[in-house]
């Protein structure tokens, strides 16, 4: 079959633009009126798809002991080397032998791979949908233990996003 | 003239310069909101409700910010081309009238800052001086850009004030006055002159948009092209005067156009003049809208065409709007002789 080419014919009106002229300008003027794509942040936030890569949060048991048991693999996977661990023996008797008791991820350094999810045999890390932290100093971007584990809690009960744009109030760690 | 005169016309100076102002932010703010609409967005709307107070913000932004003056600019000329332009943007607008006379205690008011025999002139020539403005500030900031932005500019609007001279030409046939109440009496008395010139109408329209440098004639500062053309160099206050300026030149090129074409205060089907108080409020109000109208137009109008480019421009202002002119005054001469 032949290709058929296309040509533009101007009719007779079509040479003083005219109509053409008119017909844009009432295309703009119908978007005026047309539902508008703002999220108006902060009052709603955008709603980032399942697997956005965020911060971090560590995860726990069902009776609240830390999954983690301070393998480092996450730590020696990191193409950044931005997570550094202290281990140290477990004060439980039943469960894990070993336990961090340091644990910090430089956030700043994070290039947000996912590596670590990927490493760790405990399932212990993830990246969450969080991506509305910032602060004014490097210092406070480096996220210790404790902040690691408050976005575990924070992020157990559905996308934080979500449950914002819902009228929930949400207290997200780091953000200001 | 009597003390009355003197406080009236004080007055009208003192409200015609601050409604001038008023609208300016009016129009800032209107800009960057339904230019937002215009592309799915809200537009800004945090500062004030709805966002009345941005322009505001802006203002004060401009004041607080650090005013450079490159090495190698014309210091003198510099400095002045900004004044320059304002002045005589602020000034064009006193010959507009904006509603029938007032009556109080037996003095008439025309409500009009001078009314001058020659307005129309008085306006083609003040655009005229405003563009030096801009010349000059291309010229004097020692750098490329600015400098085909004033070149640019010279060119468009000597090239385009002519077809708007002849546009203006065939009102001022049909009417046989060159200030503005004449004119607006004769459309007032027959119709608007919009109906019996549509073609005169839109010549003017288009030379209106090419010359108060707007979209899709915004080649002096056609910022793909010419980083910001004429204004570039400029900073902090100097550039606040600059975009007061342009938008004072929308301003009264809307109030002339609606005061040529389309009846200045006129409102149709009701004798202003005859209503007392009611009509003065009622003509002031229809001038408002219908200049309203065409400042929305030339927000409009700048997110619906893109812009042209320089050969295209001097192809439509010289072969196109030119001949258009000259027809027009030939077909309303032809008109006027038949009928006579
Ligand atoms: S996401 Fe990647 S860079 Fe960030 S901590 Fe995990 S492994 Fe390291
Ligand atoms: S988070 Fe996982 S990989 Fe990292 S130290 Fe803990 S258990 Fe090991």
């Amino acid at each position: 079959m032949a290709t058929v080419l296309r040509t533009y014919e101007p009719r007779f009106w079509d040479r003083f633009y005219i109509p053409a002229l008119l017909q844009g300008l009432f295309i703009t003027l119908g978007r005026i009126f047309k539902r508008k794509d703002t999220i108006q942040y902060p009052e709603s936030k955008h709603v980032p798809p399942e697997g956005y890569r965020g911060l971090h949060r560590l995860n726990r048991h069902e009776d609240g002991r830390i999954k983690c048991v301070a393998c480092e693999m996450c730590a020696t996977a990191c193409p950044a080397q931005c997570i550094s661990i202290e281990s140290s023996p477990a004060p439980w008797e039943e469960g894990e032998e070993r336990y961090p008791v340091k644990f910090e991820i430089d956030l700043l350094r994070c290039i947000y791979c996912g590596f670590c999810e990927i490493a760790c045999p405990k399932d212990a890390i993830d990246l969450t949908e969080i991506y509305d932290f910032s602060d004014y100093t490097r210092d406070s971007l480096v996220i210790d233990e404790d902040g690691l584990l408050k976005v575990g809690d924070i992020t157990q009960t559905g996308n934080v996003y979500q449950r914002h744009n819902r009228g929930e109030k949400v207290e997200l760690p780091l953000a200001r | 003239m009597d003390t009355f005169d003197l406080l009236a016309t004080i007055i009208k100076v003192v409200i015609v310069f601050v409604t001038i102002l008023v609208t300016i932010i009016i129009l800032g703010l209107a800009e960057r909101r339904v230019s937002g609409f215009m592309q799915y967005r809200l537009g800004p709307n945090r500062v004030g409700p709805w966002g009345l107070l941005q322009t505001v913000a802006d203002g004060i932004k401009f004041l607080f910010k650090e005013d450079i003056i490159p090495d190698n600019v014309n210091r003198p000329i510099y400095l002045l081309a900004p004044v320059i332009t304002m002045i005589p943007a602020f000034m064009t607008f006193a010959v507009i009238p904006f509603g029938v006379p007032l009556e109080i205690a037996g003095h008439t008011v025309k409500l009009q800052v001078a009314d001058i025999n020659i307005g129309l002139l008085y306006i083609l020539a003040l655009t005229s001086v405003g563009v030096y403005g801009l010349v000059l500030a291309g010229w004097s900031a020692g750098s490329k850009y600015p400098l085909l932005g004033g070149l640019r500019s010279s060119a468009q609007l000597i090239s385009y004030e002519l077809a708007m001279g002849l546009a203006i030409v065939g009102v001022i046939m049909v009417s046989g006055g060159l200030t503005f109440n004449e004119i607006i009496t004769h459309q007032q008395a027959t119709s608007w002159n919009f109906w019996k010139q549509p073609l005169a109408a839109l010549v003017f329209l288009v030379a209106m948009f090419a010359e108060t440098n707007r979209l899709p004639f915004d080649l002096t500062e056609a910022e793909q092209e010419l980083v910001g053309g004429y204004h570039t160099e400029y900073s902090s206050f100097k550039f606040l005067m600059f975009y007061m300026s342009e938008y004072a030149n929308v301003i009264t090129a809307s109030g002339f156009m609606v005061c040529l074409f389309f009846g200045g205060w006129d409102m149709p089907f009701i004798d202003e003049k005859a209503l007392g108080h009611w009509g003065v409020v009622l003509s002031v109000l229809a001038f408002v809208s219908k200049v309203g109208f065409f400042l929305f137009l030339y927000i409009w109008v700048r997110w619906t065409f893109p812009r042209f480019r320089y050969d295209q421009l001097m192809r439509l202002g010289w072969k196109v709007l030119l001949p258009l002119g000259l027809v027009n005054i030939f077909a309303v001469g032809l008109w006027m002789a038949l009928r006579a």
